[in-house]
């Protein structure tokens, strides 16, 4: 087992080191430059640009900005190019921010994706399975910003509450219950928004899965032994239908990057998509190649978990 | 032969009808799903429309997208242009603005018209581009996959372990950022999408073609002794593409809200070409003052995307045959 994971860190290591390079050399080498952000400034002298290419090493041969981009972050001291602050601590308190929203998010895909999942596989071809199937590709066929914009105007409308950004300014001094429910307010748009498409997804997925499983024999058993349905499907079959999930727990992570783009650009919701919508906007290339690789770190560290876990629950899966 | 006529001596073959051929029974799972048959017929009026608009638009200029009307401009749909200031030769051409005018008096209906060729051949050559790496990658892994390259390891692991490494980049951020940083240009945004879109491919035809390998007709095929070239376009791709068909059809689909969440941030396809995407974004300034705008290229853009998911989830269905017997 501990051999067994062992070798699985030191291949997502070098897969790491991989994504890495390729990421690096594929923003390196693409025309845009980060002295090329406002050519139109008229104080922008070339000497300026030339000492800001020295500053950030942009000179230098690519596999020595790599060097140096991998130095720093091992130390901790890589800078971002746009204000000169740390670039992990940048990353550290956005992901902080991010976090809260993508637990809700995923809370809010996994309690609806299931029951709906289960339900159209058990009436297949039924009004609620056709139903449901049209309503989960309804959800991910609405360009997001659009649904968004609609939902902020009809919230706003009805509810009368703010819901741009992390919480309403001059709340601070509020007593606690208030401040809450204004959290909550912020919260609910944008989780449920970023939830959408994985409902759709994940419900299509359970539904499938399902389906296989239902067919099975020992289902078929334990319907002859005359058990009631709810214990065949939740009991039997479920349990079967449900070790796929253990491997779209890692799958679901990367999104904490990159799938909140859009939804933290419209709600102002200073998390990790906003941070790199920002640093791509000045061309800050520490940020965006530091959150890439952040992103493939936590894609590797959840199939990692995620394979352990499936070990670990299905014992026709040897781990050796 | 004998004691196959004397175990089914009863079945008079004359009366049977002929076996259905595998297209006559996908066609007769794929009708039973109303609404992707709805959806196909979407999809090819959509296609006409397409082709029209790059025809009427560009070709022979019937409707023209760019003609600057300011006395008419924010008008709703359905209303009647001021014939007497607006000279005779930019009147629309239906006498009406059947979908309304923007913010410079241009007709939203010839741009709709103009940006449905322009999206739509961004969501095909997108998925062209990443059909064809991912056949390309999954049939050289799955075919040649145990060729030792330099001693260190095979063919298949190194195609694999690349696709584990596309697979763990968070995707929209990465085409965002190439998009962002290359020159503006719309075969720029085509050709990154489908470069960051591929590795679901590779491994639907990887492991169809690995399955396909192990069965009787591939290893006659071998037998016999054909040609690699024969047996691999002949018997192999034909049988490994029906997965790659329901992810094609799903594909553009997310191609083309793609390109719409990139025009959303400001990096999609720009002026002059019109595309669903970037009048969507255009109209969001004006969502109270003219909702049209707004309403219009969104409702499109769903409608579409909802009909190539449609169709993907209708073919996944008629061509999986386990669901199928049932």
């Amino acid at each position: 087992m501990l051999a067994y994971i062992g070798r699985n860190i030191a291949l997502r290591v070098v897969l790491l080191f991989i994504v890495s390079v390729l990421i690096h050399g594929l923003i390196h080498l693409a025309p845009g430059e980060p002295s090329a952000v406002d050519p139109s400034n008229p104080r922008m002298k070339p000497q300026d640009i030339a000492k800001i290419r020295a500053a950030f090493h942009l000179d230098d041969p690519l596999y020595l900005q790599y060097v140096y981009w991998v130095r720093d972050l091992a130390r901790g001291e890589l800078k971002s190019f746009k204000d000169n602050q740390p670039v992990l601590g940048k990353i550290w308190r956005r992901f902080l921010n991010s976090l809260p929203l993508f637990i809700c998010s995923t809370l809010i895909v996994w309690t609806l994706a299931f029951p709906v999942g289960i339900q159209a596989a058990i009436r297949r071809g039924a009004v609620f399975d056709r139903s449901s199937t049209l309503v989960a590709y309804a959800l991910i066929s609405f360009p997001g910003f659009f649904l968004s914009y609609i939902m902020i105007l009809g919230v706003v409308e009805v509810f009368h509450v703010p819901v741009i950004g992390l919480r309403t300014f001059g709340m601070e001094g509020a007593t606690g219950v208030f401040q809450f429910m204004d959290r909550v307010w912020h919260l609910v748009l944008p989780s449920l928004l970023g939830a959408l498409g994985g409902i759709a997804i994940l419900s299509r997925y359970v539904r499938s899965q399902m389906l296989e499983v239902v067919s099975q024999d020992y289902v078929r058993t334990a319907k002859a032994k005359g058990l009631h349905q709810d214990v065949v499907i939740y009991r039997h079959a479920l349990r079967n239908a449900l070790l796929p999930f253990i491997t779209m727990f890692g799958l679901l992570i990367p999104g904490l990057v990159g799938g909140s783009v859009i939804f933290e650009t419209i709600f102002a919701w200073p998390g990790l998509g906003l941070l790199g919508y920002e640093a791509i906007l000045s061309r800050d290339f520490p940020v965006i190649l530091t959150l890439n690789v952040f992103g493939a770190m936590l894609t590797l560290i959840g199939t990692l978990i995620s394979d352990v876990l499936y070990g670990m629950a299905d014992p026709r899966i040897r781990l050796e | 032969m004998n004691t196959m006529n004397r175990l089914v001596p009863s079945v008079d073959s004359e009366k049977l009808p002929p076996p259905e051929t595998p297209w006559q029974e996908f066609l007769r799972v794929y009708k039973k799903d109303r609404l992707a048959v709805v959806s196909s017929i979407v999809l090819a009026i959509l296609v006409v429309v397409g082709i029209s608009g790059k025809v009427f638009t560009e070709w022979v200029v019937v409707f023209d997208a760019e003609v600057v009307r300011l006395p008419d401009k924010f008008l709703p749909p359905l209303s009647m242009p001021s014939v007497d200031i607006i000279p005779a030769p930019d009147l629309p051409q239906l006498g009406v603005y059947v979908f309304g005018t923007d913010e410079l008096g241009r007709d939203v209906f010839a741009r709709m018209l103009q940006g449905s060729f322009v999206s739509l051949s961004i969501g095909f050559v997108a998925v062209g581009i990443s059909v064809v790496v991912g056949i390309l990658l999954g049939g050289l892994a799955g075919f040649f996959g145990n060729i030792q390259l330099l001693k260190i390891m095979t063919v298949d692991t190194l195609i694999m372990r690349f696709t584990d490494v596309m697979l763990c980049i968070p995707t929209f951020f990465l085409i965002l950022t190439v998009v962002a940083l290359l020159p503006p240009s719309i075969y720029n945004i085509m050709i990154v999408i489908g470069l960051f879109g591929w590795m679901g491919t590779c491994r639907f035809v990887r492991a169809e073609i690995l399955a396909l390998r192990q069965q009787d007709f591939v290893v006659a095929a071998e037998a016999l002794g054909l040609p690699k070239t024969r047996i691999i376009f002949r018997h192999l791709v034909p049988n490994a593409l029906a997965p790659v068909l329901v992810s094609t059809t799903i594909g553009v689909a997310t191609a083309i809200l793609t390109e719409s969440g990139l025009s959303f941030l400001g990096f999609g396809v720009q002026p002059p070409y019109a595309t669903w995407g970037n009048i969507l974004t255009d109209g969001k300034g004006f969502i109270f003052d003219a909702p049209w705008l707004f309403v219009i290229p969104g409702m499109a853009i769903f409608v579409v995307v909802l009909a190539f998911n449609l169709v993907g989830e209708g073919l996944r269905e008629a061509l999986n045959p386990k669901l199928r017997r049932r």
